[in-house]
């Protein structure tokens, strides 16, 4: 639950940003709302620490879905309860269940949100990150490099949504005219992936 | 940024303070949540709940009371209300005839009325839904969102909550809303745009002479940028648009919405309303309801929208019921 304070600590440095991201083809509140979430995520771990992993992240995830709000809120929401079912009573994730946690947080994401690679949605960040995430594992790979390959898949899928138009979310009002602009939903997954493989160097 | 706020991070919860202390008559606030609901909540008929972000008002808190909205949960600015707000929401007008959710169509606002629809189910409360998608300037297709929910909303508030007064049952009170929803259309324009307060920054800029067509009501930039116009060229470029949409015939009866974005005068929006009864005239539409001001408003945003509601005799006479909310009176 740790690896929670450097997630938090990305999204609060990054508030302002994906903001900006979203005032160009959105309604500029989503590094409002993620750092509203994330930090109230951090209150509830302190105030009533989790005496497991799988309970952890159900807090992780029910405070996101009460205090995120917007379509964010229950996407992510929906991501790490999934991670939290997933995670059942093993104590650490290694890269199987890491693996297990990625691709079923992105099932939940697409279900719920009704997305598929391609819309410019936070999909096209997570999908490519789980595809590389297996492959690495597949091929031998300890959790880190696995992370940093997952990373490293979601940041080229954060520039593709540059080059597509929104099919979901509110930057699908625009048309043609979110073409140019990077998603602030593939953006914020991809600064989250990044932060949970930073804590997992920091720690080893 | 200038403002007649104190901490950004309060606007919400102090607007809805500020708001019951307004109509203590019609309101009260649901406490620990951002939830208004009618002050002698529940009642023996079929509820309404509306809502979703802040920044709209008077919408949503302003339409609830006697013929409207039994509830509304308010979401931080333009940010949908979280499942457990719009759940208490559920669960303190719940009549026991069940509940109808107003929610328009923004993927948030739809996942979170969803989640709370499970939550209330759960506990067994009967609840239905209905999704306004009014916009016309948002071309739809089955691989998008689709379009979305602006100031129409006003007209299936208005429509259905007659209804559920009336004592219809929770079928009823939705077909009407259906039936609401698929008569009504509208289309906004911007020549200036807000602030969010916890942002700080203009939601986009535009020069001197220039107008976003297609706006939303969330200071998101709209279809296309244009050289501003007359406010008869306007009226003209929105209504065509509306009335391609939902064609209305000479004879017809409709209910028409001039809405305020915000920053607009009522002059301005007056003078949109004089070339909107002259082209509806001339068609031989008949308006037998004109409704002009400030109701789903994009905090200070320059610009105003058009709604169209084509009327049959159940829609007119539901639309004509009497109402006592905040920010919509009719005796």
């Amino acid at each position: 639950m740790d690896a929670m304070e450097t997630v938090t600590a990305a999204i609060n440095k990054n508030r302002d940003f994906l903001t900006e991201l979203d005032r160009s083809i959105g309604d500029a509140d989503h590094g409002i709302n993620m750092a509203r979430g994330f930090n109230a995520v951090m209150e509830k771990l302190e105030s009533s620490p989790p005496d497991s992993l799988q309970q952890g992240l159900k807090s992780v995830a029910m405070t996101l879905i009460s205090t995120v709000g917007g379509a964010s809120g229950p996407l992510y929401g929906t991501a790490f309860l999934r991670c939290s079912k997933i995670a059942q009573d093993k104590s650490t994730v290694d890269s199987e269940l890491a693996s297990l946690m990625l691709n079923e947080a992105v099932n939940g994401i697409k279900s719920l949100g009704k997305a598929s690679a391609g819309d410019k949605t936070m999909v096209d960040a997570l999908e490519p990150a789980a595809k590389a995430f297996d492959a690495s594992y597949k091929s031998g790979c300890g959790l880190l490099s696995c992370l940093q390959s997952s990373c490293k898949a979601a940041r080229e899928g954060v520039e593709y949504t540059k080059t597509i138009a929104a099919k979901k979310g509110r930057a699908s009002y625009l048309g043609d005219r979110s073409i140019g602009h990077q998603d602030p939903g593939a953006t914020s997954s991809a600064i989250i992936l990044e932060a949970i493989t930073e804590y997992c160097k920091k720690t080893g | 940024m200038k403002k007649i706020i104190n901490n950004p991070a309060d606007v919400v919860t102090e607007m809805l303070d500020g708001m019951v202390a307004a109509y203590p008559q019609y309101l009260r606030r649901l406490s620990g949540t951002n939830v208004l609901v009618r002050a002698n909540a529940p009642q023996p008929k079929v509820a309404l709940v509306g809502g979703g972000g802040s920044g709209h008002e008077p919408a949503h808190g302003g339409f609830v009371g006697k013929g409207m909205l039994d509830a509304a949960a308010a979401g931080a600015v333009f940010t949908s209300p979280t499942p457990d707000q719009i759940f208490s929401a559920i669960k303190a007008v719940d009549g026991g005839k069940g509940v109808l959710l107003v929610v328009k169509n923004y993927t948030g606002d739809v996942l979170n009325f969803d989640m709370a629809a499970e939550m209330a189910e759960a506990e067994g409360i009967k609840v239905m839904k209905v999704v306004v998608n009014d916009d016309v300037a948002v071309e739809n297709s089955t691989w998008t969102s689709g379009r979305r929910g602006i100031a129409g909303t006003l007209f299936v508030h208005k429509i259905a909550g007659a209804k559920a007064q009336a004592g219809g049952t929770l079928d009823e009170v939705k077909a009407v809303a259906e039936k609401t929803i698929a008569n009504v259309r509208s289309m906004g324009m911007s020549i200036s745009p807000c602030t969010v307060p916890e942002s700080g920054k203009p939601s986009f800029e535009l020069a001197e002479n220039e107008m976003e067509i297609g706006i939303g009501i969330h200071g998101e930039p709209g279809i296309r940028r244009e050289t501003i116009k007359t406010a008869d060229e306007i009226v003209d470029q929105l209504l065509c648009k509306i009335l391609c949409d939902n064609p209305l015939k000479s004879g017809d009866e409709a209910a028409v919405l001039v809405n305020g974005l915000g920053a607009t005068p009522l002059m301005e929006l007056f003078i949109a309303n004089r070339r909107i009864s002259e082209v509806l005239a001339a068609k031989g539409i008949r308006v037998v309801k004109t409704v002009a001001g400030n109701f789903m408003t994009s905090l200070e945003m320059g610009g105003f929208s058009i709604s169209v509601l084509k009327l049959d005799a159940e829609l007119k006479e539901l639309l004509s019921a009497p109402a006592e909310t905040p920010a919509f009176v009719q005796l």
